[in-house]
């Protein structure tokens, strides 16, 4: 429990030090949102006044801390282009790229366990060795590239979906979900093909060792050893690869929204990045940023939870 | 593997010579001008003299391909080259001298890397604008901490075994060693993670053209291509193969490469 409790502190004290580093970085270049709200329109005492009423005369750390306490309390500033508070633009916009990621990530575990067993057991043998040959050219194979092979494939010819046809998760929960299926799995393909390369390779070297041969020479079967013994500790690096990968389905998705015309975080993002919407970027970034975290967090407490040696090395550290 | 030889060299070290000289080639020469439209060719299918068809635009695809290629390997090149160049110095001088400094950088460090790097790159061009040149810092910045962090544990590693120890006994100046005694033994760790960074970068380019923040138009990129290439898909399907299929051979040869090498005794 001490060891969950002693990731989510740093996990705090990292999250402000981004939030820090964001403010900071976008404080010294974008310069006076003052200016850029008023434009043409700057006179010196309107400038000066408006200045007054953002907080902008503030020193950097009041400025900085003021700031930080409202993005705590859910207020992320409002938008320098569209006038309206931030936090309302981006709530609707998170589940949609949220629900993007997790399923492609369900994709990815879906298809990549059982192939990488299979690949695993059967490694070196014709289907195998053609399994992987298809694998290694997948994994080539850029997310948004597969995004429009997909909609050509099964949006146009086979007419399994509308392309561009989004259904907001407000109007039909079923109909959002359906709509999703293809973009996600256009994320998936390239990383589940990984997946399967290196869970294949974590089994295949866990069977060359010593307990492996301990557990055959007890009597045990191919399967029983496989699933008691090898796959536990095959998961490890599988399980660091599924945390790195749960957070590049995030910015992945900025991309296959696109592909696929979903409104989401994504396309919020590119078009503030466009107009140099800053407090937008910035608290998609942050909010991001905490979901990458709150992602490693997850992945270590299950490390924990699989591998009691994690843990003891880590407190020694 | 034994005496099996070793194809993933062989059959990447083949794919990425042909597209290196492919990509090269886009520089000095191309059959057409990439950038001229010509409204009768207009989406014309594969032919001798237009051997990929024609875009919407009428301009030559195959032409096109190849400054776009050329332009990623140029864009994925120089980010590596940058994320390296950074990530060794920084990596070298605190896994080097250790103490406080390396405590904060490292911990900065660890918090960009946990980042996706295209989301990083896509916040340093919301700062600096988009263009060629910003896309290569931003990738740029966003590469150097994995590496960084890899040269670091090398560094951690080496400056305490004996052959370190006797070098400072001998008088040699820090800089001596840390470039001239170090490095080139972290070299063999580092190889494989700048072919993976080559590829990662590939993508990046590719994805960053693709959101329309990279190459800017005319000029041709393949993540540009594909972009306008998918209003016109079903009419012209060529439009979105030929570069998707140009990058892919890009990266799955290079793929193969580098694990050829990782394997190779």
């Amino acid at each position: 429990m001490s060891y969950a409790l002693q990731k989510l502190v740093t996990m705090l004290i990292t999250l402000v030090a981004i939030s820090f580093l964001v403010f900071l970085s976008f404080h010294l270049i974008a310069g006076d949102p003052a200016t850029k709200m008023l434009g043409t329109e700057a006179t010196p005492e309107r400038l000066a006044a408006l200045r007054t009423e953002m907080g902008l005369d503030a020193p950097f750390l009041i400025r900085y801390l003021r700031w930080f306490q409202a993005f705590m309390a859910g207020d992320f500033g409002s938008s320098y282009s569209y006038n309206m508070p931030v936090s309302v633009m981006i709530a609707d916009k998170i589940p949609i790229t949220l629900a993007l990621a997790l399923m492609a990530f369900a994709f990815i575990i879906v298809l990549s366990v059982p192939l990488g067993i299979y690949s695993a057991k059967n490694a070196n043998q014709p289907l195998e060795r053609f399994i992987m040959v298809v694998n290694q050219i997948f994994m080539a194979i850029p997310p948004f590239f597969a995004g429009i092979i997909l909609t050509l494939v099964f949006g146009l010819i086979f007419r399994l979906f509308t392309p561009g046809g989004f259904v907001s998760y407000k109007t039909d929960g079923l109909k959002f979900i359906g709509y999703l299926i293809f973009p996600a799995l256009a994320l998936a393909l390239p990383k589940a093909a990984m997946a399967v390369k290196i869970l294949r390779s974590a089994i295949l070297s866990e069977m060359h060792l010593d307990y492996i041969r301990t557990a055959y020479s007890k009597g045990n079967t191919d399967k029983q050893v496989l699933s008691r013994h090898v796959l536990k500790n095959a998961m490890i690096p599988f399980i660091t690869f599924q945390g790195m990968i749960l957070a590049e389905m995030m910015a992945g998705s900025i991309i296959i929204e696109q592909v696929f015309g979903i409104p989401g975080l994504g396309r919020i993002l590119l078009s503030s990045i466009a107009n140099r919407d800053y407090p937008v970027v910035m608290a998609i970034i942050i909010w991001i940023a905490f979901l990458v975290l709150a992602v490693n967090i997850v992945v270590d407490i299950i490390y924990g939870l699989i591998d009691p040696r994690i843990s003891i090395s880590e407190k020694r550290r | 593997m034994g005496n099996a030889k070793n194809y993933n060299l062989i059959i990447g070290g083949a794919i990425t010579g042909i597209m290196l000289l492919f990509m090269l080639t886009g520089f000095f020469y191309t059959p057409h001008d990439p950038n001229i439209m010509n409204a009768e060719l207009k989406f014309a299918g594969i032919s001798f003299n237009h051997p990929f068809g024609n875009d919407n635009f009428g301009r030559d695809l195959l032409s096109r391909v190849m400054v776009g290629s050329f332009n990623t390997l140029y864009v994925a090149v120089l980010t590596v080259l940058c994320g390296t160049f950074f990530g060794v110095l920084i990596g070298a001088l605190t896994g080097y001298y250790g103490g406080i400094i390396d405590e904060i950088l490292m911990r900065i460090n660890d918090t960009i890397f946990a980042f996706p790097s295209i989301l990083l790159a896509l916040v340093f061009v919301s700062i600096l604008g988009s263009g060629r040149n910003n896309v290569i810092i931003a990738l740029g910045i966003a590469f150097i901490p994995g590496f960084a962090r890899i040269v670091r544990s090398e560094f951690l590693k080496h400056k305490k075994m004996d052959y370190i120890v006797s070098a400072h006994l001998a008088g040699i100046g820090d800089l001596r060693i840390i470039f001239r005694h170090i490095l080139p033994n972290a070299a063999p760790v580092l190889l494989p993670a700048v072919m993976i960074g080559f590829n990662n970068a590939v993508l990046a380019e590719a994805g960053m053209s693709f959101l329309g923040i990279g190459v800017q138009p005319p000029d041709p990129s393949l993540g540009r291509m594909l972009s306008e290439a998918q209003s016109y898909m079903f009419r012209s399907p060529v439009m979105v193969l030929a570069p998707g299929i140009v990058l892919i051979l890009i990266i799955l040869g290079f793929s193969l490469l580098s694990d050829g090498l990782n394997k190779r005794p």
